[in-house]
């Protein structure tokens, strides 16, 4: 059995899964601490299942918490950006198309140094190692606890960000040092962009690594735990301390895959209407749609792979209000204070929730005292939030034609029927933790990253060799053979090393065997 | 006349890199250039070649070497006003307009930097109507006018001057310089009177990346049909539906060459498309027949936002529509084709116009 959990802004949701079979859901306020939500949800399900802790082969945990402090600007770590490749790249120092305020959240702490390669492996300049010291100085003295290196053509070659990152572990003790060569493929702006967004969340990632293994242990499960990443494949804990960026997205992509799960529709709009956001993508022949060429997350250019998800301020604790603009719904939002604040919670303040329970769309809390409100405000509130929905699911499709409209998330409620532009609203079982599903259900991955002399193996042997390598490695780390796809192929020629080198990377994914693998998964 | 400020740039390097068919440099890179330039020196005046005096002196500024290379590389910022203002100091005489060479990403926007920079106007015009990977193949070539002289920067603080024979020596020479300087340079080229502008130049393409950009943006946001849109205004054919399963590059000679392999989907499901390309792309194979080559344009463009993809940026698993367009109708002559035809990039095959190759 394993436990899928989604820690979302709002609610944390548990499901407890054997195979394909949902055995326990469980959906709670997430907590300020975020161990305690963990742990209600845990013991939510034991409750429910009389789940018993040795039973649990593993634990997956998909997170929104590194995604929403980008986009908040909230608990950012200030960061230096430290950036090998002087005397060019001065045009475009880091940071340069990056919005003000998060600039300013992580400090605007620029350093551009000498260094970096060529294409062909010659210096641009020497790495200056004194200069990269008097840097280590100013960070020090700055007190900046996180930095970031990128150099030009690292991922061709390496060397001066590891001797950067020696020189500043020597000088800096303790402060955590990201390397962009680790991060992200050639394309400097976007890979140091993953890079510095990386070391701005490294102290966020050991608070939050260390309160989900608290959560989980506390619950006397010691199966493993992993996090979700943003291809819908694993980490282990250790990994996500290091790297918090690769949970990027990882929300959409798991209530996405959830949805199609749930559904069994493999070609139609996803809405996951969560209590403070939206989001809406598109499912292409059972696979979450990607987007093209370069994501923003937070506003920041990176090249990731992500679904192409279009998200609103618009959920279930969204805030309805009288603005400038008349009635409003969102994008303020009561947040996980839900159960505190909304009417139906015997709070004092009218949320989207309230006009759902309002409208009978649903019982949530106590429907009494929502029954005295303005049935006017309930009328347009309620058709106000249908149609930025309608709105969404249009502008995700690429055709004017109907598609069925999966309904997922625990905002769901805020959805009538009959959607324009569905051509019908599906509202799986399990709706409501999709999320958790998607991460329970999370694929497995396996990926080559070899260099091979093209003199000695021909170029399409070579890559045959590394996509067969890659597609194994996924099979043994428990993917459903029939279901394993390529899902990446970088070929970096390297110029630099005799006999027509090229540095081959295939990442090949997998849906996790479910039910056979989860003793040998354990 | 008209000013073109920074927001404007989106459409314009959006468009400019569907006529730069794959190459003429990334670009966002360009647009991010051109931006900083205007954000610190003010809009940029475009002139259309009709309001240039017949003796105005014009010179291109451009940026020369492998496009995989500018993407990690990026300039110091002052190279491509050292190379502008070595040569205008060598020529001993002001310089009045700069304009583009090509058509296509960076190398539209690069001369919105000197512009902005020189506080000069910008002709609406370029030398190609396109994109190519060599500096000899503009149309002014044809019209026997001389690339030199011609200024060269790196960012190392390295300016060249070069004076050549022809235009094949110039090409020669300065790639070869450009490898030595790290596959990366900016060049200052084609001294021109602001006759031989009117006559030998493509005429209003600047204008045309700008209109092509807001046409995928309006019809994206109207839920029309981006493709449509670019398909009609070039009067292009859509050859090929499908992903990209194999892409392959090198930087070799000072150019980024290699070849992107796409299986079909829908109508094209079965059916292979392989595009090879030299920066740009040169010719694209359906199922072993040649559906279109240079100089005719092989547009590459993503199947849902019609964004168009450079040969830097294309990698496994995107889904492309591919479009080909006819060229400027000079490149289809005896001469513009032993200058650009399939056989000068060693394809052992004869031109023929896209309209005739897929109807």
């Amino acid at each position: 059995m394993r436990i899928g959990i989604d820690v979302g802004g709002t609610n944390t949701d548990a499901v407890l899964m054997d195979g394909r079979r949902v055995l326990a859901e469980h959906k709670t306020p997430t907590t300020p601490d975020v161990t305690s939500g963990i742990a209600a949800a845990l013991e939510g399900l034991r409750r429910e299942a009389g789940l018993r802790a040795e039973q649990v082969s593993g634990v997956m945990i998909g997170t929104t918490h590194f995604t929403n402090a980008v986009v908040e600007r909230r608990r950012l770590t200030p960061t230096a950006a430290v950036r090998l490749g002087l005397p060019a790249t001065a045009a475009l120092p880091p940071m340069t198309d990056w919005p003000a305020d998060l600039r300013r959240a992580l400090g605007e702490h620029v350093f551009l140094c000498h260094g970096g390669f060529e294409f062909d492996g010659r210096r641009i300049s020497p790495l200056d190692e004194d200069e990269i010291r008097r840097v280590a100085e100013r960070i020090a003295a700055l007190g900046i606890r996180s930095v970031a290196v990128s150099s030009v053509f690292s991922p061709v070659n390496a060397e001066m960000e590891l001797r950067a990152a020696e020189i500043l572990d020597e000088t800096l003790p303790g402060v955590a040092v990201s390397l962009s060569h680790q991060i992200g493929r050639v394309g400097l702006l976007e890979r140091e962009n993953a890079t510095i967004l990386n070391a701005c969340l490294r102290e966020l990632a050991d608070s939050i690594t260390d309160a989900l293994e608290a959560a989980v242990r506390e619950a006397s499960i010691g199966a493993p735990l992993y996090i979700s990443q943003n291809d819908g494949t694993l980490m282990s804990v250790d990994y996500c301390r290091r790297y918090p960026v690769a949970t990027f997205t990882s929300g959409p992509t798991n209530s996405m895959r959830g949805a199609a799960f749930l559904s069994g529709e493999t070609d139609c709009v996803v809405v996951d209407v969560g209590g403070t956001t939206t989001d809406v993508g598109a499912l292409v022949h059972g696979f979450p749609r990607e987007a093209a060429l370069a994501v923003q997350v937070g506003g920041v250019r990176t090249n990731f792979r992500m679904p192409d998800v279009l998200s609103v301020g618009l959920g279930g604790g969204s805030l309805v209000e009288r603005g400038e603009r008349g009635l409003e719904v969102g994008p303020r939002s009561v947040g996980y204070r839900i159960t505190e604040r909304a009417l139906v919670f015997g709070g004092d303040t009218l949320t989207a929730t309230d006009l759902a329970v309002a409208a009978g769309l649903a019982e949530i809390g106590d429907p009494g005292r929502v029954r005295g409100l303005d049935r006017d405000l309930v009328e347009a509130g309620v058709g106000l939030i249908q149609e930025r929905l309608a709105e969404l699911v249009d502008r995700v499709k690429t055709s004017a034609e109907p598609l069925p409209v999966v309904i997922v998330g625990g905002g769901s409620v805020l959805v009538r029927e009959g959607l324009p532009g569905a051509s019908r609203v599906v509202k799986p079982d399990h709706f409501a933790v999709a999320n958790a599903i998607g991460a329970a259900i999370a694929q497995v991955g396996g990926e080559t990253d070899r260099i091979f002399s093209l003199a000695e193996l021909p170029r399409e042997r070579a890559l045959e060799a590394a996509q067969r390598e890659a597609i194994d490695k996924a099979v043994a780390a428990g993917a459903e053979p029939d279901s394993v796809q390529v899902v990446d192929v970088e070929e970096v020629p390297l110029a630099y090393l005799p006999s027509n080198a090229v540095r081959i990377r295939v990442k090949a994914v997998g849906d996790l065997r479910l039910g056979v693998a989860d003793a040998a998964r354990a | 006349m008209r000013l073109v400020r920074e927001a404007d740039l989106d459409d314009l390097a959006r468009g400019a890199a569907v006529l730069g068919t794959g190459g003429g440099g990334n670009p966002y890179i360009g647009k991010l250039l051109a931006q900083q330039a205007i954000r610190e020196h003010g809009p940029v005046t475009l002139v259309a070649a009709e309001e240039v005096p017949d003796d105005a002196l014009v010179v291109q500024s451009a940026m020369m070497g492998a496009p995989t290379v500018m993407v990690e590389k990026l300039p110091a910022g002052d190279e491509v006003v050292r190379a502008f203002e070595t040569l205008q100091s060598y020529l001993g005489r002001r310089i009045t307009h700069t304009v583009s060479g090509e058509a296509g990403g960076l190398n539209s926007t690069i001369p919105f930097v000197v512009a902005a920079r020189m506080g000069i106007p910008l002709v609406d015009a370029d030398g190609m109507g396109r994109a190519f990977p060599e500096l000899q193949m503009l149309i002014p070539s044809l019209d026997g006018i001389s690339c030199t002289p011609m200024a060269l920067a790196d960012e190392k603080g390295n300016t060249l001057i070069l004076n050549t024979i022809d235009n094949h020596w110039t090409e020669r020479l300065a790639r070869s310089a450009t490898v030595d300087m790290g596959c990366t340079a900016m060049i200052a080229l084609y001294a021109m009177t602001g006759r031989q502008v009117k006559e030998s130049m493509v005429l209003g393409t600047l204008s045309l990346g700008q209109e092509l950009g807001r046409s995928i943006r309006e019809a994206r946001a109207a839920h029309r049909d981006p493709i449509a849109a670019v398909g009609e205004r070039l009067g292009g054919r859509r050859i090929f539906k499908g992903r990209v399963v194999g892409v392959r590059r090198r930087t070799e000679a000072g150019f980024a060459r290699g070849s992107t392999e796409l299986e079909g989907l829908e109508e094209f499901a079965g059916s292979r498309l392989v595009v090879r390309f030299q920066n740009e792309h040169l010719v694209a194979i359906r199922d072993g027949a040649v559906v279109a080559s240079v100089p005719d344009l092989i547009i590459l463009l993503d199947s849902e936002s019609a964004e168009p993809v450079t040969t830097e940026e294309i990698r496994y698993g995107f889904r492309i529509t591919a479009l080909a367009a006819p060229c400027d109708p000079r490149w289809r002559t005896p001469r513009g084709l032993e200058l650009v035809g399939p056989r000068y990039f060693g394809y052992d095959f004869d031109y023929r116009p896209v309209e005739e190759l897929v109807g």
